[in-house]
Parts: structure tokens; C-alpha cells; sequence
């Protein structure tokens, strides 16, 4: 079942949407730093994380912002997304000496 | 449970990819560097420019469409430099070299061409992209060319001037901006003035005051920091701007409002406004702003001369549909930052994906966006927000419940590093 419609895409709009978690929480949900890493977290944990920051019973600094503006479908399909993503160690950054640009 | 398998396109987009490949229904418009044999089956996308947005779409084109849809890479810099943070260096808790990455990893990954050149104009009729070295032909095209300068409306300073740095794309003029600094005397004033919105980074300005004000504070207790903004207020987290300029920065920060330059005079350094005239031993002139070069030369700035247009469900430019849009250059009551350029870049890449497999794309977008600023070497503070689409006002609009942090912390500090280690790996890696 696809968020929201029964159309059928050819990328389901919830891989995106966790796509979009990446910033703070890296690509697939592995973490390179003190954010949590989500990838292959157990699906009900996620959801009773993300419903406790939605309704405030989770002490959170950032994540409330988050949780508030999502439906409980959309909670849902990003517990399942990241439930079925592997746990990787993050390849190290490709870091360079700045050679001068602009 | 539902299932994501690896790869992320539907059987039923594959086997239209095949029959599409079979009967020859897709049209592909080619790179000479492409065999018959190897012609994508999806078709071919150009990408103009290795930011934050541009290399995020390149990216998740190649993966979301499991190699399918060939993807060229257009970008004249040799490696790719975080504004993210450069106000930090400015503050001397990082250096240029903890923001410089290459770009090998992502383009070899990923199976991107590269194209190290400069787009010059667009041949929309034929879907030809023009290159300072050659030509390039795509079926879509996707513009991330960032912000371009415009000095033209700067009373006395219409031109830019080797000394007045604006250090507001991270790189030389960073650098410069801080040399600047280290070489000011005591008791010397950095003067800084703000473009009315919209431009790049709306925190970013009083972010830098703050960085410049902590260096200040240790290195050069008698100066200070002068802020002359166009804009009626501070334009982001105000309320803990406020608290960091009164709290960390007292007597080191001043803010005026309202104040837009009348005169510039670039040899005294001095600017006038409506209310003053302030001398300047450091001058960071922070221009107005537009749309990327390559866009204003299609005529792609259609929003007060300045910005794209764009449907928010594809990022296709309302003036031609075939070219798509993403990052600063777009016209959006969105702020211009790294996080919302790559969430726009997902959403632009996936539609790409599901109009190139003949299905549509997904008609209602949903992104993030958190962006962290510095108000010293440690602590952080936060803007985050969920944007969904509303169909009714074709636009992103912010869902309920988004907002800023209470207070800085260094807490938020250890975020905000977090966040620039995963957004520089999402993009990056």
C-alpha cells in the first residue's frame, strides 16, 4: 500500500520522504555522528518514538518539529522503510586540502 | 510489512523499461559517448551544477532508477566546498580544509559522467545544452546552479570590488574575510550589510556576526561587530539571535534594521543609510541575489527577474518543462539551505524517474528541513520544519508543529556537527 493513493509509482513516495531524513540521520538512515541511526531499528519502536514525540510524552530538542508535521501513515511507512535497511559502516568522507576555488 | 527491495524501481516499471527498450518507444536524444549497445534505457538527464542540489539529484537519479537513466554532471570546480560552516572558519573552530571534499567518490559510485566545464546556453527547441568546451544533448534537463551576485543596485559599489569580500559561496573569499579580521586591529569595526530577503542562507548573516563576535571576544575585545540589514527584522530565529547578540555579545554586536545602503564608498569604507554613516575597517558586502547564471540566460528568472518558477510536485521550470529546477535559484517561500536543496533534489530526482518509466509522479511531496547555526564555537541552534504540498496553492507550505530551539546548547552544537557529517555523506558519498 502506497502513502496516500493507490497508484502505482515507480518509486514509492515514502523512499523519498525517508530520503529526506538523511541530512541529520545519513543516507539509509547510518548515522555518522550523534544522531541516531535508524536503519534496521525495530518498526513499533520507531512508531512509539515518533507518536511520543508527536504528542509531547518524548522529551525531544529537534525531533517534535519533526514528528508533529507527519501523519501517522507517514510514520508508519518510514518505521517500515527504515526497519528493512541494513546497518553499514559509513564509508569515511572524502575529504581534500581546499585548492582554491572561487 | 511493506517491502523496499534494494532496488528501488517497481517490476512492473521494468518490464515497461524493457518492452520500452524492445519497441523503441523511448526517445533518447544521446551522448556520443554512448554505444547503441549501451543507451540507457531510460534516457538521459543533464545536471548543471555540483552543489548541494545538483549532486544530490545526480545521485538518486542513478540509484532510484537502478542505472537506467544515464545522468551528466556539469560543474567547472575541480572539488566541492561546504557553505555549511564556512561562517566557522570566519569564527577560527574550522578551517577550509575541514569543508573541501572530492568529488571522485560520489561520481564513481554512482556511475556519473562528468563533465568538468561550464554551461553557457540552452538549445531548448532541440534539448542541447551549449558548453563552454562542446555540446550536450539530454531529454530533461536539471538546473542547480546555485545563487549569482547583483551588484548593479549597489549605490557606489556597482561592480564587485577586489577587498570587499562577500565570502557568501564558500572558498577564497572565506579565507580572504578572514585575513581580513586576523589584520584589523582592536577597536576596529566589521561592518556587514544584508540583501533584502530572499537570498541564500537566510540565518546565515547573523550566524556570521556571531562567529566574527566570538573571535572578537578573544582576539579583539575593543571591536565590534556592525550589522546593517536591509530587511525590516532579523529574518530567522530571531528570538535566539536576539539572546546570543545580548547574552554572549553584549557590546560586541550591534543590529540596525532598515538599513539599506544609500552610498557605498568603497575606498573609505564607509556606508551611508538612512539613519547614519558607519565606517568600516572590515566591509563584507553581502549582495543581492538570483537565480544562477545559466537559468537567467534562458530566461528561466521569471519571478521578479530573479527567480524560477517551478511545479513543486517535478521542480519543472513553469516556463519550459523539459528543464527542471532545484536549490537557491527557485522562487519559493522556502528558505534557501543545503538541506532543503537536497530534499528538493530527492523529490525532482524521483518524478524524473516515474516520467521517464511513463507513470506519474507522485502528486503530493512531503520534505524536511533542519538547519543548525552557530552562535560560537560549541553551541547551536535550530530551525526545523516538514513541508508538504498543497494542491490547492501549488506551493510547499509548513506543516503544523515545526520550530526553533529553546536555546543554544552545545547539545545542539553536537547536532548540528552530526548534521553536516550526514548531509556531506549523503551528498558526497
Amino acid at each position: 500500500m502506497l502513502l496516500g493513493s493507490n497508484i502505482c509509482y515507480a518509486i514509492d513516495p515514502a523512499i523519498p520522504l525517508a530520503a529526506s531524513c538523511a541530512a541529520c540521520h545519513g543516507p539509509q538512515g547510518n548515522s555518522m555522528g550523534v544522531t541516531p541511526t535508524l536503519a534496521a531499528l525495530n518498526q513499533d519502536y520507531f512508531i512509539q518514538r515518533m507518536q511520543g514525540f508527536k504528542d509531547g510524552s518524548v522529551p525531544s530538542t529537534v525531533m517534535h518539529h519533526h514528528a508533529k508535521g507527519l501523519t501517522n501513515d507517514e510514520i508508519s511507512a518510514l518505521a517500515s522503510y527504515f526497519a528493512a535497511q541494513p546497518r553499514r559502516t559509513p564509508t569515511p568522507l572524502p575529504h581534500q586540502t581546499f585548492q582554491g576555488a572561487q | 510489512m511493506r517491502e523496499f527491495p534494494q532496488h528501488n524501481l517497481s517490476a512492473a516499471s521494468r518490464r515497461q523499461f524493457v518492452r520500452a527498450v524492445i519497441y523503441g518507444g523511448l526517445a533518447f536524444a544521446g551522448l556520443p559517448a554512448f554505444g547503441r549497445a549501451s543507451r540507457p534505457p531510460l534516457g538521459h538527464v543533464v545536471v548543471i551544477g555540483a552543489g548541494f542540489a545538483g549532486l544530490t539529484a545526480a545521485k538518486y537519479l542513478r540509484d532510484w532508477s537502478g542505472g537506467n537513466i544515464a545522468v551528466t554532471l556539469v560543474e567547472p570546480n575541480s572539488q566541492f566546498v561546504s557553505c555549511p560552516q564556512s561562517n566557522l572558519v570566519l569564527g577560527g573552530s574550522k578551517t577550509l580544509d575541514d569543508l573541501s571534499f572530492s568529488y571522485q567518490t560520489a561520481r564513481k559510485r554512482h556511475g556519473i559522467n562528468w563533465v568538468k566545464d561550464s554551461a553557457i546556453a540552452i538549445d531548448v527547441q532541440n534539448r542541447q545544452l551549449q558548453l563552454s568546451r562542446g555540446t550536450l544533448a539530454y531529454d530533461k534537463l536539471i538546473l542547480a546552479p546555485g545563487v549569482d551576485f547583483d551588484y548593479s543596485h549597489i549605490p557606489g559599489m556597482a561592480i564587485p570590488v577586489a577587498d570587499i569580500p562577500h565570502a557568501w559561496k564558500a572558498g577564497k573569499q572565506t579565507l580572504q574575510l578572514r585575513q581580513q579580521l586576523e589584520s584589523m586591529p582592536d577597536g576596529g569595526n566589521f561592518v556587514m550589510t544584508i540583501p533584502r530577503g530572499p537570498y541564500r542562507c537566510p540565518p546565515g548573516p547573523y550566524e556570521r556576526a556571531c562567529q566574527v563576535a566570538h573571535y572578537f571576544k578573544q582576539a579583539k575585545p575593543r571591536s565590534k561587530v556592525i550589522i546593517l540589514d536591509a530587511n525590516p527584522d532579523i529574518t530567522s530565529k530571531k528570538g535566539l539571535f536576539l539572546q546570543s547578540f545580548k547574552n554572549q555579545y553584549d557590546g560586541l554586536i550591534e543590529y540596525h534594521n532598515n538599513s539599506e545602503i544609500i552610498l557605498l564608498d568603497p575606498v573609505k569604507k564607509t556606508v551611508k543609510t538612512d539613519f547614519e554613516q558607519v565606517q568600516a575597517d572590515v566591509l563584507n558586502v553581502i549582495p543581492p541575489q538570483l537565480a544562477g547564471k545559466i537559468a537567467q540566460s534562458a530566461g528561466l528568472n521569471n519571478v521578479d527577474q530573479r527567480w524560477c518558477e517551478v511545479d513543486f510536485v517535478t521542480y519543472a521550470s513553469s516556463a519550459h518543462p523539459d528543464i527542471h529546477i532545484i536549490g537557491d535559484s527557485i522562487s519559493a517561500g522556502l528558505p534557501k539551505s543545503a538541506h532543503m536543496a537536497t530534499s528538493q533534489a530527492k523529490i525532482c530526482a524521483a518524478a524524473i524517474v516515474d516520467m521517464l518509466a511513463g507513470q506519474s509522479p507522485n502528486p503530493l511531496p512531503v520534505f524536511a528541513n533542519t538547519c543548525y547555526s552557530f552562535v560560537d564555537d560549541k553551541q547551536a541552534i535550530h530551525v526545523a520544519n516538514v513541508y508538504r504540498y498543497d494542491a490547492q496553492k501549488k506551493t510547499m507550505v509548513s506543516a503544523e508543529g515545526g520550530g526553533v530551539s529553546l536555546q543554544a546548547s552545545v547539545q545542539e552544537g553536537d547536532f548540528a556537527q552530526a548534521w553536516a557529517q550526514n548531509i556531506w555523506t549523503d551528498t558526497l558519498n
